[in-house]
């Protein structure tokens, strides 16, 4: 068995990061991610790394941009004003085919918000945050162990399909700490061909861009990701079931929601209902594979979120809506109990609504 | 016997600027300053939003599309992931001064070893020629009919002057290229600026005072003496900041 460290997931990302190669970290100030910056400020100059404090967020995600284009691997963490900020990047990377790793511990919002957990960035994530058509990878942990073995993960992932993964976790992922194992797999990095690191003189100029004036070939660069979108959602969907054989009522969860909603299956269980749960690993893509198995048995579905209700949109979209969804939620830096999550059970159970 | 030819460091597609639009011979002076320091295959340029946005095309090192205003950060960024390679900017004053100024204070700040070369024809080309930081007082553009109104949209920012207050920033000049004399001064000032940073003495900016004949609604000669006759009275040219050579002065 491996020697495990007791960290903080913040601390996990920042240590699994640089267990990744990834040696240029850029960032700004803000709770409650500031430990991945502080680790990093600690760890880089000591591993001839480069670690940054930019002058904003947009500035940080433009870094990235940059080192990401000399096809080494690059991220920056942030909060969620920060990750608005950082939106246009995300677009430019999308654009441009970059492959980066953006961490976006939530908190409570909308504007400042507050600086306790939340996962109100479902959808900026999901749906991509920026302007124009593309996607994220979006990784969703809910332990330390996990946000470590998803940052080696998702710099793979953004590699392998030249794209941001980002990971989306929340203020309580952030600082907890638990055991973490920190002998993870690293896959070789793949070769960039297509990097700006100059031309040698022994190769035409390579150019990284997202520009593209005549409509044509901007319809056939959006065909073309897409495409590469569509392997993905084919390939790389992951999920975790619990306790799903034989339930009647399904919650779906991720993050901290799902380690809360694992409680009140539990308990839901010993009180004799057929409750299991469903926790998205990925939230895009979107896992549809459990849920089509779970139609087969499932008879109501309940989608326990730290927001108004987003992913509850992607439950009814994989579910064709066959079966009644509804939600269970705390929001504005609110965690839901198992308590709360186990009345939802029990009102199922009763056939309520 | 060859006398004059297109330098090796410009591609063959043809440039889509105006008539009389200077940008062509800024282009050139820094091709003929990459091959001069036989720096092409090491260079990766960041072009901006604006006229120059396809500056991507002309050149034929490796080239990067930035976001608006952002060519610095994303320079940063590549000379951060290889410091020996040449990194370059190239941006407009809508760029640079207006919508990147927060980019380009603090990469001059950290002193980062990159060359910046700012192009200031005190208008929005690329848009249909708005009001841009750099505009003179009372000057007509699309967004200022009247002329720029001071008292409404404040004075225009001079950058190099700006900039030389900055305990990091190493190089800062300003020069123009509408006669034969300044074109020769403008390339020395662009080859200093390219030489700083091989030598590893840093943030390195050329401030290019440009003409815009479409939008300033003029003949490409009557642009050429509007340089003279009122952008240089605003925008002296000169050497703002040689902080190597202060340094030389003072032993």
């Amino acid at each position: 068995m491996s020697e495990k460290v007791l960290m903080k997931g913040n601390e996990a990302i920042a240590e699994a990061a640089i267990l990744a190669g990834c040696r240029h970290y850029f960032g700004y100030p803000i709770t409650p991610q500031t430990e991945v910056a502080a680790y990093m400020a600690k760890k880089m100059p000591k591993i001839g790394g480069t670690f940054l404090q930019a002058e904003s967020e947009i500035a940080a995600i433009n870094m990235v941009y940059g080192v990401a284009s000399a096809g080494l691997r690059v991220m920056t963490s942030s909060s969620s004003p920060g990750i608005s900020l950082k939106g246009e990047g995300l677009s430019y990377l999308a654009g441009a085919d970059l492959p980066a790793l953006v961490v976006n511990v939530q908190r409570g919002g909308p504007g400042l918000g507050g600086i306790q957990p939340s996962q109100s960035d479902y959808f900026q994530a999901t749906r991509g945050g920026g302007h124009g058509d593309y996607h994220m990878i979006v990784l969703a942990p809910a332990s330390v162990q996990e946000m470590a073995e998803l940052t080696v993960k998702g710099f793979e992932l953004a590699d392998t399909y030249r794209m941001t993964s980002m990971i989306l976790a929340d203020g309580t992922m952030g600082q907890m700490m638990e055991p973490v194992a920190l002998d993870l797999e690293v896959k070789p990095m793949p070769a960039k061909p297509w990097a700006t690191t100059g031309t040698g003189m022994k190769r035409p100029h390579n150019i990284v861009n997202s520009l593209f004036l005549q409509p044509e070939e901007l319809e056939k660069t959006n065909f073309e990701r897409y495409a590469r979108y569509k392997t993905i959602e084919e390939n790389e969907a992951r999920y975790e079931e619990y306790r799903m054989e034989d339930a009647e009522i399904a919650v779906v969860a991720f993050g901290i929601a799902a380690r809360v909603s694992k409680n009140a299956v539990d308990e839901a269980r010993r009180q004799g209902i057929k409750a299991g749960l469903i926790r998205p690993i990925t939230l895009w893509p979107f896992p549809k594979a459990p849920f089509a198995k779970a139609l087969t048995h499932v008879k109501s579905m309940i989608s326990v979120e730290l927001s108004m209700g987003q992913m509850i949109e992607d439950v009814k979209l994989a579910t064709d809506c066959r079966v009644p969804v509804t939600l269970c939620n705390r929001v504005g830096g609110m965690i839901p109990s198992p308590d709360l999550v186990l009345d939802a059970i029990l009102k199922q159970a009763k056939g309520g609504n | 016997m060859v006398v004059f030819q297109k330098p090796h460091a410009l591609t063959d597609t043809p440039f889509h600027y105006c008539p009389g639009c200077t940008h062509g011979i800024i282009h050139r002076l820094v091709a003929e300053v990459l091959d001069e320091l036989g720096i092409e295959g090491e260079a990766i340029g960041i072009a901006p939003v604006g006229c120059s946005v396809m500056a991507y095309n002309y050149f034929n090192c490796d080239m990067i599309e930035a976001a608006h205003g952002r060519a610095p950060a994303v320079a940063t960024g590549v000379k951060r992931a290889d410091p020996t390679k040449v990194v370059f900017t190239y941006q407009g004053d809508g760029d640079l001064a207006s919508i990147g100024m927060a980019e380009t204070v603090h990469a001059a700040a950290r002193n980062e070893n990159i060359t910046v070369i700012f192009i200031n024809n005190a208008i929005y080309g690329m848009t249909g020629g708005q009001m841009a930081p750099t505009s003179l007082p009372g000057q007509v553009t699309q967004t200022s009919p009247y002329g720029r109104d001071v008292k409404a949209c404040g004075y225009p920012i001079k950058v190099c002057e700006m900039l030389s207050e900055l305990d990091g920033a190493e190089y800062l000049e300003r020069v123009t290229v509408n006669s034969v004399p300044n074109i020769r001064k403008a390339k020395k000032a662009i080859k200093k600026a390219f030489q700083n940073q091989i030598d590893g003495k840093g943030f390195s900016l050329v401030e290019v005072i440009s003409s815009c004949p479409t939008n300033w609604g003029m003949t490409p000669q009557a642009a050429l003496k509007w340089i003279d006759e009122k952008m240089i009275p605003y925008y002296p040219l000169g050497v703002y900041k040689d902080r190597s050579a202060e340094k030389e002065a003072q032993v």
